[in-house]
């Protein structure tokens, strides 16, 4: 997005200013509200969130008014339905979580739009579509739709249509299950339009989007033994550009770029990442942190990025012995990692995500703030997903942990962090500077300034 | 006062320690807290407990059930079926009945 400064950039180089925010403002957050996942489709059009209650909720952007100058269209509800619903599986005797995991769109195709949605074990897709038009003059029902007493038939009429209140839709055209024994963490759409990838803590898919019944496994990492497992998959997506490759991480912090063309099982990696590690500074907590918890290709191809405990890497995809770029999210955490580990916090997965230029990358932390990076003035902010700051257009002003013993001014010591508000889903506008940040049951829209 | 008491070697060590890296003075800390924990870090049984996910495990169907029963009533209760009965005259038809209310309750984010 080229900015009036003739720049591209996020950071410092851009004004956020609050738009939106949804959801109730209980002080006591029902599971079912908190938001798993959040996802713009690809022209940015709508927003999607998924959360605990298996449920969907879509928001459209308003077309934008030639009179409201200041402000980009804001969000509404343009449909909600119920994805998943809980289960149990009977051989053993657990629970599946209706919890939605991902959410994707299909790239658009026609006047309906398709998204596909995943709990633990089941994918669905489904499509959403408009109805403006009814039809009405029925010969054998009533308007209400009671059948009408034969007897009185005496005439015999055309049905008309007629407008009506838009109605969206939502319909499962697809449900791909079955194919999971452990939880799936991940689904990506593939370039071709055709195919889209699921992977779960040792498995990933292929499938068809037109074929239920069956999917092609790609790569499976359990061992023979399972006493000897070392490393699960954390997270998977198809390149956006190159329908043969896709990516997967691990919790030992690799990445293994795959290709299938070589093979059908693509245990063999073509291409293996991993950033050398100092045997000295080796501790306990050393490889739990180093677990990705996110990947995510850059619109280019050409990079890719991953997000672990601590921090944030820039891959290029040419190089695979170290990132190109590391940025520290909240390096202050390093010293409380014991505490974090007794309240499980240290397995907390964030995600992280793209600018639709690729310039810069944003990503959540806790105490509802959440971190933008600008890859090229190498500028970081902190900003705060907060009701306090939620006066219409009000500028977002930076925030800053204070780390050492002297505590100035609107600074936040460590040790006052609220755990509990995390931002682990975020997502960024693929064409315009327009955010949209889960802060638990809370969805958080946020706009660059128009000059 | 007479001076201070000189630092034990372990101390020493330790605070040295701390200033070479804050990650190993937490593992000391959680060692001191949890003196059993696995000698191999991470290690096969954080994996394990990973692809668990921490679910709890029901003794069967019914069980699970009984579950889901008792904290639906913790919940607020949803809109009250509305009941137009539909008795007396006629056997009714599927036509004939009124729509099946949504049972779970919308996502607050949609209003």
């Amino acid at each position: 997005v080229q900015g009036p400064r003739g720049g591209v950039g996020g950071g410092n180089d851009f004004q956020w200013c609050f738009s939106q925010v949804k959801g109730a403002i209980d002080e006591d957050v029902a599971e079912a509200d908190i938001i798993s996942t959040v996802e713009f489709n690809c022209s940015g059009e709508l927003l999607a969130t998924g959360d605990k209650g298996g449920r969907v909720v879509i928001f459209q952007r308003e077309q934008e008014s030639k009179n409201r100058l200041l402000s980009r269209g804001e969000y509404n509800v343009y449909s909600t339905f119920q994805s998943h619903e809980p289960e149990f599986d009977y051989l053993k005797s657990l629970e599946i979580e209706e919890k939605i995991n991902k959410i994707r769109w299909l790239p658009q195709q026609n006047a309906a739009h398709f998204l596909l949605s995943a709990n633990d074990k089941t994918i669905k897709l489904w499509k959403i579509s408009e109805r403006d038009k009814r039809a009405e003059g029925y010969n054998l029902k009533d308007e209400d739709g009671r059948l009408r007493d034969q007897f009185r038939i005496t005439t015999l009429r055309v049905p008309v249509l007629m407008p009506m209140d838009l109605m969206v839709e939502a319909s499962p055209r697809r449900i791909f299950a079955n194919a999971h024994t452990y939880h799936i963490n991940s689904i990506s759409v593939n370039s071709d339009y055709e195919t889209y990838l699921s992977a779960d803590d040792l498995r990933i898919n292929l499938w068809h989007l037109e074929i239920t019944d069956r999917s092609f496994n790609i790569v499976d990492i359990k061992p023979a033994n399972m006493e000897e497992l070392t490393e699960v998959i954390t997270a998977a997506e198809c390149h956006p550009h190159q329908c043969n490759v896709f990516v997967y991480s691990s919790s030992k912090g690799t990445i293994r770029l795959c290709d299938m063309r070589a093979a059908a099982l693509c245990d063999r990696h073509s291409k293996f990442f991993e950033e050398p590690e100092d045997p000295s500074s080796r501790s306990f907590f050393s490889e739990i942190i180093s677990s990705i918890s996110d990947v995510k290709f850059s619109h280019s191809g050409r990079y890719m990025m991953t997000r672990d405990y601590l921090s944030v890497k820039v891959w290029d995809l040419n190089m695979e012995n170290r990132p190109v770029e590391t940025y520290q999210v909240h390096e202050y955490l390093r010293s409380k990692l014991c505490s974090l580990y007794e309240n499980d916090c240290i397995f907390d997965k964030f995600e992280c995500c793209w600018n639709g230029s690729d310039s810069a990358i944003m990503t959540g932390s806790y105490n509802n703030f959440f971190r933008m990076f600008d890859r090229n003035t190498r500028r970081d902010i902190t900003l705060e997903a907060s009701r306090e700051n939620s006066k219409p257009r009000a500028m977002l002003k930076p925030r800053k942990v204070c780390t050492g013993g002297k505590r100035k001014k609107d600074e936040i010591s460590v040790d006052s962090l609220d755990f509990n508000k995390k931002i682990l889903h975020t997502a960024w506008h693929p064409k315009e500077n327009v955010i949209a940040v889960a802060a638990t049951n809370n969805l958080y829209i946020f706009q660059d300034k128009i000059n | 006062m007479s001076g201070e008491v000189q630092a034990s070697t372990e101390e020493q060590q330790e605070m040295q320690d701390t200033v070479v890296s804050p990650e190993k003075a937490e593992e000391v800390k959680l060692k001191a807290r949890y003196p059993h924990l696995g000698t191999r870090p991470g290690g096969s049984d954080l994996l394990r407990k990973r692809l668990q996910k921490g679910q709890q495990k029901y003794f069967d169907s019914g069980d699970y059930n009984m579950a889901k029963a008792k904290m639906k009533n913790k919940q607020l209760p949803t809109a009250a079926a509305e009941k137009t009965e539909i008795t007396g005259d006629h056997i009714p038809t599927p036509q004939d009945l009124p729509q099946r209310k949504q049972s779970l309750v919308a996502s607050k984010l949609a209003f």
